[in-house]
C-alpha cells in the first residue's frame, strides 16, 4: 500500500479545462471514494493517477515520489475497468496471468499464483473459459483478479459496478470492500451511485464540474453536507430546499411565503438579511394536524416504500417530501402541517450554495423546540 | 494515448511517411511527366521537378482522345452502374428480408454465388451474351420446343435478337449482375427492429410504401457508400468496355482510352514516345474516382468494408 | 429471428425479380455456356458444336504454354500478396496510433485504391520505362541494366510492383479498420499490466485482427488472379516471351485475338475452379475462426 498525494492538479484538453485545482491526500491503505454525475472529473482523475491521461499542471505522487512523468506500469497500481477490458482471445487463466508473463515470471510459479488468486475470487473452475462464455459478474471478478494477482500498491477502480444489475452490484461491493481489506491496498474508487459511495468510503470525496466540492467521512458528508450540491447529491431520498432570508428579530428565516422556519438566535443574529437556502432532509420532518407545524402545505400523493412512506406535499409551487413510518390515509388536497426542527436545518447561501455555518447548529447552540 | 516517448513517435513518422512516399512517388513521378514537353521527357535521366506543360499537355491529350465524348460517356455508364446497383440491390434485398416464402433462402443463394466469381473469369460467355442477350431466352424456347410450336402454328420464326454490344445498356447491365450491394441492403435490413414493421403496418402501410417511406430513408449512409465504391468500381472498368465496345469514337470510355495513348511503335507511328501526353492523360483519366474517395472517404470506406465482408 | 413480414409475396417475386433476371442472364447463363464450349468443339464451318468431352481439358492441361502462364500467375499472386500485406500491416500499426497527421497519413494510404488498374500500368510503363523513366538514371550508370521488354523476370518484376502498390492501399483500408475496432481500454489494461508497445502489438492487438487478416489474405490471392488484366494488358501485353501472361491475360488473348472459343472456355473453367476452391477454403477457414468479441 501508499499513499497518493494529488496536488493542485489541473487537466484540460486544448483549451477546454475538465479538472480544475483539485488536492487530495490520501492515506495508506484507505478506501477512498470519488463520487459524482457524468462529466464532473473522477474518471479523468482517476487515469491520471494511473497514468493513462497526461497531467497537464500539478503533481501526483505515489509513496512520495512524483509520478507525473512515470508509465503506468511502473506506477504499481492496478486498475478496473468499467467494461472489464479482458483480453477476448485468452483465456480466464491467461487474463489474470498477463501481466505476470509480461513481467517474465516463470511458467510454473505463474500458473501457481493464478490458481491461487483465482480460488480467493471463486473463479477456480473457470480458467479454460474465454471471457466471452462467462457471466457479467463472473467477468467482473476475472477483471479483479487480474489486478489482485499484481499485488499493486495502489487499486484503482473505474465505475466497475455499473454494468451489473443491482443484486449483483450490492453482493460486488461487499466482496471489493472484502478484497481491500484482505489485500490492504490504498483504493481508490470511482462511481456516481452514491449509495455505493456511502456503503463503501473510508472518506468520500464528492466532486462536481472539476473541482472537489466536499472531503469526509460518509456520516461527516451526510451530517454536514458543504454545500446546497452535496447536500442534493447525497442521500436518498434527496434533500428538500426553501428560500428565504434571515431575519434576526424572529430568530427565524422567512420565506417568500411568510412563514418562518425557526432558526438558533446566534446564528440568525450572525447572519441577520442574507438571502439563504434551506436545506431539510425528508427524515428530518415530521407531518402534524395542520396548522400546528412550521407551515402549512397541500398532501398530493404518497410513495410506497415498504419499509415506510414518502409523502409529497405541495407547499406554494414546490413538491416537499417527508419519510414516515407511520401509514395514513390521506386524499389529495388534504391540508398538512410540517414541523421543521432547528436542529434539522441546513443553512446555505443562495449565491454560492456553501454552508453558511461550518458545524451542526444542534452541537453548538440551544434550540428553541 | 500512453506511451508519447519522442523516439516511439518519431520512429512512427519515420515509418509513415516512408510509406506515404513510397506510394506517393510514382504518382509523384508521372505528374512531373505530365508537365514536360516531349522532348524533355524523353531525355535520360528524368526531371523530378515539374515544369511549365501540364495545361498544353493536357488539352493536346484532351484533344486527340476526344475525352469530351469519352468522360461523358463514362459518367454516363457510371451513374448508370450506380444507380441500377442502388436500386436494384435495395429491391432484391427487400424481397429477401421481409417476405416470408421458401425461397427466400434459395435466391439468397444464387445472389450469393454469383460473388465468386468476378467478371473477368467469365468474359467470353459474358461476351457472346452480350452479342444477343436474348440468346438465353431463345435457347430456352428452342429446346423446350415452344419456338416450333410457335412456327408451325403461325408461320412466324423466334428469331430474338438484342444487340447489346456498343450500347450504354451493354455496358452498364453486366456491371450490374453481381451481389455487392445486396448484401450490404441484407445486413442493413436484418438490423430492422420489427417493431418498426409492426407499426408500419398498423398505421395500414403497404410494402411498397414502406419500403419507400421508410426503409430507403433508413438507408441513406449505406447507399451513399454503396454509391461511392459503385462510381469508383465503373469508372475504372478496363476488360469490359475493351471487349463490348468497338464504335470508340461514340461509346469509348475513358479508361480504355488510356491503352491507346501507350507510346509503342503503333500509337506514335515509330516517333518519339509521347510520354508528356499519356502521363497527362493518365492523370485526367485517375482525378475523378480520386476525387470521390478522398471527399467521400468515410462512405467508401464503410462500403469496402460492410461489403466485402 | 424476424418475426415481422408483409404478406403479399407477389410484390417479393417482381422485387426479385430484375436481379434474377439479370444474373441469370449475365451470370448463369454465360457461365454454363462456358461449360458447354469446354465440353465441345466448334466446327471449322459452322453448323454448331460437336460433344469432345474431355479433349479441350487435355489439351489445355498439356499445353506447357498454359503451365507457364499459371506459373506466372501464382508466382504473381504469392509475391504481391506478401508484399502488399506486409507492406500494409506495418503502415496499419502505426498509423492507428493516431499521433498528429492522422488524418492525412490515412488519406495518403488510401486514395491509391481509386487508381484504375490499367492507369496503374500505363504509370508504372513509364516508371520503369528503360530509357524515360526513373530507371533511365539506374542504365546510365550501369547501361541496359534494365531493360524489362527483354528480360522476363524484370518484367515479372514490375507487374509484382504495380499490383502490390493497389493492394497496399486496399489492405490498409481494412487492417486500419480492423485495428481501430479493438476498445481502446483494452490497449490501456496492457499498459497497466506492464506491456510496452510493442508487446501489445503482438498480445493484443495482431491476435484481436487475425481474423481480418486471414480474409485479406485470401482475397489479396484471390483478386490477382482476376483483377490483374488492366496492369498486364498496358505495361507489358503479357511480354516478353510471355513472362507475364498471367492466366486472365491468356484468356483474353486466346479467345478474343485467337478466337479459340473453346480454348479460352476452357482455361475459364479452370480459372473458376480455382477461385471458387479459394472462396471455398476462404468460408470454411477463415469465417470459422472465432469471432472473439
Amino acid at each position: 500500500m501508499a499513499k497518493i498525494s494529488i496536488r493542485d492538479v489541473r487537466k484540460s484538453y486544448g483549451k477546454d479545462q475538465v479538472v480544475h485545482g483539485v488536492n487530495l491526500e490520501i492515506a495508506n491503505g484507505e478506501f477512498i471514494v470519488i463520487l459524482g454525475p457524468s462529466g464532473c472529473g473522477k474518471s479523468t482523475l482517476l487515469r491520471m493517477i494511473a497514468g493513462l491521461e497526461s497531467i497537464t499542471a500539478g503533481q501526483i505522487a505515489i509513496a512520495d515520489t512524483v509520478v507525473n512523468d512515470l508509465e503506468p506500469r511502473e506506477r504499481g497500481c492496478a486498475m478496473v475497468f468499467q467494461n472489464y477490458a479482458l483480453y477476448p482471445h485468452m483465456t480466464v487463466a491467461e487474463n489474470i496471468g498477463y501481466a505476470l508473463k509480461v513481467a517474465g515470471v516463470a511458467k510454473k510459479e505463474r500458473l501457481a499464483r493464478v490458481a491461487n488468486v483465482a480460488s480467493s475470487v471463486g473463479l477456480g473452475d473457470y480458467l479454460d473459459r474465454r471471457p466471452g462464455q462467462l457471466s457479467g459478474g463472473q467477468r467482473q471478478r476475472v477483471a479483479m483478479a487480474r489486478a489482485i494477482i499484481r499485488e499493486p500498491r495502489v487499486f484503482l477502480f473505474d465505475e466497475p459496478l455499473s454494468n451489473l444489475d443491482a443484486k449483483l452490484r450490492v453482493q460486488m461491493r461487499h466482496e471489493i470492500r472484502r478484497i481491500h481489506n484482505r489485500i490492504a491496498a490504498t483504493s481508490v474508487f470511482v462511481t456516481h451511485d452514491q449509495q455505493e459511495g456511502m456503503t463503501l468510503a473510508d472518506r468520500l470525496v464528492v466532486m462536481n464540474k472539476g473541482v472537489i466540492e466536499q472531503v469526509g467521512t460518509p456520516s461527516e458528508i451526510y451530517d454536514h453536507p458543504a454545500s446546497t450540491y452535496v447536500g442534493g447529491f447525497i442521500g436518498s431520498p434527496a434533500m428538500n430546499f426553501l428560500s428565504g432570508q434571515v431575519d434576526r428579530g424572529t430568530s427565524s428565516v422567512k420565506l417568500a411565503s411568510g412563514d418562518r422556519i425557526a432558526i438558533a438566535p446566534a446564528v440568525a443574529g450572525r447572519h441577520h438579511g442574507r438571502l439563504v437556502q434551506i436545506g431539510v432532509r425528508p427524515e428530518a420532518m415530521m407531518m402534524v394536524p395542520a396548522g400546528e407545524g412550521t407551515l402549512d402545505a397541500r398532501f398530493e400523493f404518497v410513495e410506497e416504500l415498504g419499509a415506510g412512506r414518502l409523502y409529497h406535499l405541495m407547499f406554494e409551487d414546490l413538491t416537499l417530501a417527508v419519510l414516515a413510518g407511520d401509514r395514513q390515509t390521506l386524499t389529495p388536497g388534504t391540508p398538512v402541517g410540517l414541523h421543521i426542527p432547528a436542529a434539522a436545518v441546513h443553512l446555505f447561501d443562495a449565491d454560492t450554495g456553501k454552508r453558511v455555518e461550518a458545524v451542526s447548529l444542534a452541537i453548538v447552540e440551544q434550540v428553541p423546540a | 494515448m500512453i506511451e508519447r516517448t519522442p523516439a516511439l513517435n518519431i520512429a512512427t513518422h519515420a515509418i509513415l511517411l516512408f510509406g506515404l512516399l513510397l506510394l506517393l512517388i510514382p504518382m509523384w513521378i508521372i505528374f512531373v511527366a505530365a508537365t514536360h514537353d516531349l522532348q524533355t521527357v524523353n531525355t535520360a535521366p528524368i526531371e523530378f521537378l515539374p515544369g511549365d506543360q501540364l495545361l498544353v499537355n493536357i488539352a493536346e491529350a484532351w484533344a486527340r482522345s476526344d475525352f469530351a465524348t469519352k468522360f461523358l460517356n463514362t459518367f454516363i455508364v457510371a451513374f448508370g452502374v450506380v444507380l441500377g446497383k442502388i436500386t436494384l440491390a435495395a429491391m432484391t434485398a427487400f424481397g429477401i428480408v421481409f417476405f416470408n416464402h421458401r425461397l427466400r433462402m434459395p435466391i439468397f443463394w444464387l445472389v450469393f454465388i454469383t460473388l465468386m466469381l468476378p467478371l473477368e473469369v467469365r468474359i467470353v460467355p459474358t461476351y457472346a451474351v452480350a452479342a444477343n442477350a436474348l440468346t438465353p431466352f431463345q435457347t430456352i424456347l428452342d429446346v423446350t420446343g415452344i419456338s416450333w410450336l410457335i412456327q408451325q402454328v403461325s408461320g412466324v420464326e423466334v428469331a430474338l435478337e438484342w444487340n447489346l454490344l456498343n450500347s450504354y445498356t451493354g455496358l452498364i447491365l453486366p456491371l450490374v449482375a453481381t451481389a455487392t450491394g445486396t448484401f450490404l441492403y441484407r445486413q442493413f435490413f436484418l438490423t430492422i427492429p420489427d417493431e418498426l414493421v409492426e407499426a408500419a403496418k398498423m398505421d395500414g402501410a403497404g410494402p411498397l410504401r414502406f419500403l419507400w417511406q421508410i426503409l430507403i430513408p433508413l438507408s441513406r449512409t449505406n447507399i451513399a457508400a454503396l454509391a461511392t465504391i459503385m462510381f469508383v468500381y465503373s469508372w475504372n472498368q478496363y476488360l469490359w468496355p475493351l471487349l463490348v465496345i468497338t464504335d470508340r469514337a461514340n461509346y469509348g470510355m475513358v479508361v480504355v482510352e488510356l491503352s491507346n495513348l501507350i507510346p509503342d511503335a503503333i500509337t506514335t507511328g515509330g516517333g518519339v514516345p509521347t510520354w508528356h501526353l499519356a502521363m497527362a492523360a493518365n492523370l485526367l483519366v485517375m482525378i475523378p474516382p480520386i476525387l470521390v474517395v478522398i471527399f467521400m472517404q468515410r462512405w467508401f470506406v464503410r462500403g469496402l468494408i460492410n461489403t466485402d465482408k | 429471428m424476424r418475426r415481422a413480414y408483409f404478406n403479399n409475396n407477389w410484390v417479393a417475386a417482381l422485387m426479385v425479380a430484375p436481379q434474377l433476371i439479370i444474373i441469370f442472364v449475365f451470370f448463369y447463363w454465360p457461365t454454363s455456356q462456358a461449360v458447354y464450349w469446354a465440353f465441345t468443339l466448334e466446327q471449322p464451318w459452322g453448323g454448331g458444336n460437336t460433344w469432345v468431352g474431355f479433349d479441350n481439358f487435355r489439351a489445355v492441361l498439356g499445353d506447357p504454354v498454359y503451365w507457364q502462364s499459371v506459373r506466372v500467375s501464382i508466382i504473381f499472386a504469392l509475391s504481391s500478396t506478401a508484399i502488399a500485406m506486409a507492406m500494409a500491416l506495418v503502415l496499419a500499426v502505426f498509423a492507428d496510433r493516431q499521433l498528429t497527421g492522422f488524418k492525412a497519413y490515412r488519406i495518403g494510404m488510401i486514395w491509391p485504391y481509386a487508381v484504375a488498374a490499367p492507369a496503374v500500368g500505363l504509370a508504372f510503363r513509364f516508371v520503369f520505362n528503360p530509357n524515360a523513366g526513373l530507371f533511365s538514371y539506374i542504365n546510365s550508370v550501369v547501361p541496359d541494366l534494365w531493360n524489362p521488354t527483354l528480360n522476363g523476370n524484370q518484367a515479372l518484376l514490375m507487374v509484382i510492383i504495380a499490383g502490390a502498390w493497389k493492394l497496399v492501399s486496399y489492405n490498409f483500408i481494412f487492417f486500419l479498420a480492423a485495428l481501430q475496432s479493438i476498445p481502446r481500454s483494452l490497449l490501456e489494461a496492457s499498459a497497466m499490466d506492464g506491456a510496452r508497445v510493442l508487446r501489445r502489438m503482438r498480445d493484443v492487438q495482431l491476435p484481436l485482427m487475425a481474423p481480418t487478416f486471414f480474409f485479406i489474405l485470401v482475397i489479396n490471392i484471390t483478386d490477382s488472379f482476376t483483377d490483374s488484366f488492366g496492369i498486364v494488358d498496358t505495361l507489358t501485353n503479357g511480354g516478353p516471351a510471355r513472362a507475364t501472361d498471367l492466366m486472365v491475360y491468356k484468356i483474353y488473348s486466346d479467345g478474343f485475338r485467337g478466337f479459340d472459343y473453346s480454348g479460352a472456355a476452357t482455361q475459364s473453367i479452370i480459372l473458376m475452379l480455382l477461385v471458387i476452391a479459394l472462396t471455398f477454403v476462404q468460408f470454411r477457414y477463415v469465417e470459422r475462426r472465432v469471432h472473439y468479441t
